[in-house]
């Protein structure tokens, strides 16, 4: 099942590949085909789903691969990844209908798209180091192409930015499996294995190197301050679909490997460097919604609340890693809100960037103070961007919510300190006021005038991925009766 | 089945109202009926689950489950939400607003939200209403979005009340922290010190809703708002909900020992500074604005002396008597357009019935016997003077103010209209002169009620809400205390009708709380924020591009190592074997007499060679 869902989307890439005379609309509409067929495949697994316990994956599968490394294909989902894999399946539906419009080479767009979800679904299945990497990198790949084959403005020398640095990162990232393998006994790549005999217990030099290497590596994916400075330029030469598919699914790699790999792989330098964690996660909140705030570039706006955002994930988790003042159940708290505020962030941040390519499309321009007044033109446009700002600055009634006031509660409850986070909060609250109130509000005026509303297609696109939110921020159990079970055993495999 | 009431109440207003929001002006007419049928619904069940008194729990995050129910406090406050809602809607819509659908449905997002706020029985449900007031208050007060200055109003709203919302979050850590769970019942049993950190959260927070020093600011800026909504917002809901929740916490507070002091220290202190604000104010919705501040300085008050009866009656009488007025004043507004005093002149003359229960309200609002305030004032300056005689003697002088601002607009309303009045008229908007016949609903309804709730304060009645909400009985004023506060009322009427209201300078300006604001918090943020910018760009991501160009940079002169030094030495060495491998072609030419000349010279060297090493 999980194979299916993984590899249908490259299956659909190869045919479209191997058929270069299908027409753009046939390549268009059949991308929009497969990534609803691999939905309903998602949503019948998370149908099927119970919770497999602690150590334990559903939907497993494994065939040998590379044996003498110890290296097998293992696909499997729990209570962390399952939320992703859907996560990344709806987000490339709301893609392929976005770019039923679109006019530059679409069958290779398509095609491209295809390749890119088999990678990103294979990031969150694999259960295996290696073929995490193999996918981990393949993202990358089809992403450069992504920017630099539909990108505008820069979109070369950010494609590169984007992949030199990543790629960076993801070769610290194998410095650090290759230590992880070569720490372990019997020798294995399995996470499964790895995380039930954990390496270098006993060694907190060697282990604290790993996890440099492998904290690195996921760092700058997430990405974290410092390592923060590719995404804004990635994303403002990126097509709308790309910064989408970028912030949504790429980023939460980096965020996901560290609750998949670094913390049940590496419990006893994860615990000993927490601290520092933690510090890199305030700093990133607090950086990041405050140059968020100086933007007058939409699309950096949005990046920078990225790093704002997955600022709260790593608060979260380093709050979660300091074991010595912390309650069971803060911690516990601390990670669900990690994994609640991964897929909320996926869901709204799309929707942002879905809507900012909007305004590209009409006008191609991002300035924040070059429109004015939408509301009065574009009533349909201002009302989803007036929801999913407040969706993003954390209010109630959305997913982000949820995941902060988790973020929060769990943190601070972990770690007192953590409470230097929470001006963040207000900082992006008043970021977006101030930009919902220079772009959309008062007389219209400048890039506004006769900007053309929303159509059906796009309301499609976006509509949906802020439902989804509402739905989270109302019935939150319908999320976290999945993830805290996982969260819970995350929990306990960091503290043992 | 009286907890699907209370589901109801809750859930009803508020999928209408984001139905209503979502959906633009496409049923003008069905608007106004469907939101006035879902309000006297909602009130109507109000009051049966007053009675009925329904609890729901549910589960919400991990060992910490949410709840919603009606106890003591909400059996109160609830209704009395849900009817003002209700008049304030009816007065709306006899108004006539534009952009109906809108309106009515924020309204309806609004009053759900209260609905929450004020049967939660935990922290995550308390906070959830508590954002979605706020937001909103966001989109009421900026209601007429084309005008910068009324949207920065409600973005000034939005943020001052969410920088007092983050006192919630860290409340709800140091919960999880003190091991007392989310709870309000169990709050106090946390360990120290988080117990109190728990109370400084929820205190910050409810003095920021309650719009108390040092948050005063953001209720005057509110007042761009449409005239509705602060009839609802600024009177019996949004504002009050910070006073309500000291009182829901009030154990809490007393627990800590420190935080019921400050508590009501700041009350009293509200009460009196905002007191003076609402004296020196010339617009009649800013001095409102200003009177709504120090009257629901004397509900913190009665929180931190531990007078929730006090407060509980207080509360009540102020959001009708407060409504009422904010509903006089909108009628004003819209026949005149105008709230500006001096403009305002008679106007009580010109709509008796506007007039008369305008009077009425702000008689009720200077405290003056036997209408509602002055009753549930003295019950809780009753339970002060228990604590301590300072607390007494401020709050007392908060009640003069009272009694002063009261006057002010009081006499100013029922001058003589002056010849050239329409010179002062639609300094706002242009006015119809005109007010509408069913505004009179409302506003009779609310004068009512803002004459004879104080009997709850009083005897025979008195102590019936105290024992309503259980827990200890609240001291009741002797007759003494009810009898001065009356004259002190009259006399300073009296002093205010002879002499007029002092205007003092310093006030006017609403203790400049704005411009300090701004130049301790915006201003350093503001600039922060862009001197980061600037380091991210020119600094962090620039010493990354540079050290990355450094690599390629590496990576160039390592070519250059690599074709000049490497290859070339390879290449070198291939052509010395070449040059080597002709040399060594040149003596084979097949010809046999040369091979032998070569042979002879290599003897014949080999020879000499022996010779001489030997």
């Amino acid at each position: 099942m999980l194979s299916l869902i993984l590899f249908l989307p490259l299956l659909g890439c190869l045919v479209l590949a191997a058929l270069p005379r299908i027409s753009d609309a046939a390549a268009r509409w059949s991308w929009l085909a497969i990534t609803l067929l691999d939905l309903a495949l998602v949503v019948v697994v998370w149908i099927g789903y119970r919770d497999p316990g602690k150590n334990a994956l559903a939907f497993e599968e494994r065939i040998d691969w590379i044996p003498n490394v110890g290296s097998s294909y293992r696909l499997g989902v729990d209570g962390i990844s399952l939320p992703l894999v859907a996560l990344t399946s709806l987000t490339f539906v709301a893609c392929a209908i976005f770019a039923l419009k679109e006019r530059t080479r679409p069958k290779a767009q398509a095609a491209l798209f295809l390749f890119l979800q088999t990678a990103s679904l294979g990031v969150f299945l694999s259960q295996d180091l290696i073929l995490f990497f193999v996918f981990f990198d393949l993202s990358i790949v089809g992403m450069y192409f992504v920017i630099a084959g539909w990108g505008h403005g820069e979109a070369t020398r950010s494609a590169l930015k984007f992949f030199l640095y990543t790629f960076l990162g993801s070769l610290a990232l194998l410095v650090g499996f290759i230590g992880l393998y070569l720490g372990s006994s019997p020798r294995t790549f399995d996470m499964v294995e790895l995380a039930k005999n954990p390496p270098f217990r006993d060694n907190p030099l060697v282990g604290g190197l790993i996890l440099a290497a492998v904290f690195i590596g996921l760092a700058i994916k997430t990405p974290t301050f410092p390592f923060h400075t590719w995404l804004p330029s990635a994303h403002t030469d990126a097509p709308a679909v790309g910064s989408v598919v970028l912030a949504a699914i790429l980023l939460k790699m980096g965020t996901y490997g560290f609750v998949r790999i670094a913390m049940p792989l590496l419990p006893d330098a994860w615990r000993q460097w927490a601290w520092l964690i933690l510090v890199i996660g305030i700093i990133s909140v607090l950086y990041g919604a405050l140059v968020a705030l100086a933007q007058t570039n939409l699309k950096r706006m949005i990046a920078y609340t990225s790093v704002n955002h997955m600022g709260y994930v790593i608060v979260a988790i380093g709050a979660a890693g300091v074991i010595s003042t912390s309650a069971e159940q803060a911690r516990d708290v601390a990670i669900a809100g990690a994994v609640v505020q991964m897929v909320s962030h996926g869901l709204i941040t799309g929707a942002l960037f879905l809507l900012a390519g909007v305004l590209w499309n009409r006008r191609e321009d991002y300035g924040i103070t070059a429109y004015g007044g939408l509301a009065g033109v574009a009533p349909r446009f201002s009302g989803l961007f007036v929801v999913a700002g407040f969706a993003s600055l954390g209010l109630p009634g959305f997913s982000g919510f949820i995941a902060e006031f988790q973020v929060f509660t769990g943190s601070i409850g972990s770690v007192p300190w953590s409470a230097i986070a929470l001006p963040g909060i207000l900082i992006t609250a008043a970021m977006f006021l101030l930009a919902m109130q220079k772009m959309l509000l008062g007389k219209t005026r400048g890039l506004s005038t006769g900007l053309r509303d929303l159509d059906a297609t796009e309301v499609l696109a976006i509509a949906p991925l802020l439902i989804l939110s509402v739905v989270i921020g109302v019935f939150p159990r319908l999320l976290l009766d999945v993830i805290e079970p996982a969260a819970a055993a995350v929990s306990t495999l960091v503290s043992r | 089945m009286s907890a699907l009431a209370l589901a109801i109440i809750i859930l009803l207003p508020g999928i209408v109202g984001v139905a209503f929001t979502l959906s633009g002006d496409r049923m003008p007419r069905a608007v106004v009926p469907i939101a006035l049928g879902v309000a006297t619904i909602t009130a109507a069940l109000a009051v049966a689950v007053a009675f009925a008194r329904p609890e729901i729990r549910f589960p919400f995050i991990a060992g910490a489950p949410a709840g919603l129910a009606v106890d003591g406090l909400a059996a109160f406050i609830l209704p009395t939400v849900s009817i003002v809602t209700l008049l304030v809607l009816i007065f709306a819509a006899a108004e006539g607003v534009r952009a109906a659908s809108r309106f009515h449905g924020l309204m309806l997002i609004f009053a759900s939200a209260v609905a929450i706020t004020v049967t939660s029985t935990t922290l995550p449900t308390l906070l959830f209403a508590w954002e979605i007031m706020g937001a909103a208050s966001w989109a009421l007060v900026g209601f007429a979005w084309r005008e910068d200055s009324r949207v920065s109003a409600g973005l000034t709203a939005f943020i001052t009340t969410r920088t007092g919302d983050l006192g919630l979050y860290l409340a709800a850590g140091a919960a999880i922290v003190g091991g007392s769970g989310l709870a309000f019942a169990d709050l106090p049993d946390a360990a120290t010190p988080w117990r109190n950190v728990i109370a400084a959260g929820i205190l910050v927070a409810a003095l920021g809703k309650a719009a108390q020093l040092p948050f005063s600011w953001w209720l005057s800026r509110a007042m761009a708002g449409p005239s509705p909504v602060s009839a609802l917002l600024h009177s019996a809901a949004m504002v009050a909900m910070g006073g309500y929740l000291l009182l829901r916490v009030a154990p809490l507070l007393e627990a800590t020992g420190w935080a019921s002091t400050v508590t009501a220290w700041v009350g009293a202190i509200t009460a009196l500074a905002l007191g003076a604000v609402a004296v020196a104010q010339r617009d009649l919705k800013q001095l409102l604005a200003a009177s709504t501040s120090a009257q629901l300085g004397f509900v913190v008050l009665a929180a931190g002396v531990g007078s929730v009866s006090g407060g509980m009656t207080f509360l009540m009488a102020h959001a009708a008597t407060k409504a009422l007025l904010f509903l006089a004043a909108g009628a004003w507004l819209t026949a005149l357009g105008t709230k500006r005093l001096s403009a305002l002149r008679g106007v009580a003359r010109r709509w008796p019935i506007v007039g008369v229960t305008f009077t009425v309200g702000i008689l009720s609002l200077a405290g003056l016997a036997p209408l509602s305030l002055w009753a549930a004032k003295d019950e809780l300056l009753a339970g002060a003077l228990e604590i301590s005689p300072a607390l007494y003697i401020v709050g007392l002088a908060g009640a003069a103010l009272s009694a002063a601002y009261s006057g002010k607009a009081l006499f100013i309303v029922w001058r003589r209209v002056p010849a050239d009045s329409e010179t002062g008229y639609d300094t706002e908007q242009s006015g119809t002169r005109h007010v509408a016949g069913w505004t009179a609903l409302p506003l009779v309804t609310l004068a009512v009620a803002a004459a004879v709730l104080g009997i709850l304060a009083l005897p025979p009645l008195a102590g019936s809400v105290g024992r309503i909400l259980g827990g200890p009985s609240s001291a009741v004023p002797g007759i003494l205390e009810l009898a001065g506060s009356a004259v002190l009322v009259l006399a300073v009427l009296a002093l205010v009708f002879w002499k007029g209201a002092p205007e003092p300078r310093w006030a006017l300006n609403w203790l400049g709380l704005e411009q300090l604001t701004e130049a301790l918090v915006l201003t350093p943020t503001v600039a922060l924020s862009r001197a980061l910018a600037r380091f991210d760009d020119e600094i962090l991501d620039r010493s990354i591009m540079i050290s990355a160009q450094g690599v390629a940079r590496g990576a160039r002169s390592l070519t250059r190592f690599d074709t000049k030094g490497v290859d070339g030495t390879v290449e070198g060495l291939a052509t010395q074997s070449r040059r080597l491998g002709r040399l060594a072609r040149r003596p084979q030419t097949g010809k046999v007499h040369q091979y032998y000349a070569q042979i002879t010279i290599v003897i014949g060297v080999l020879f000499i060679l022996i010779l001489v090493v030997r």
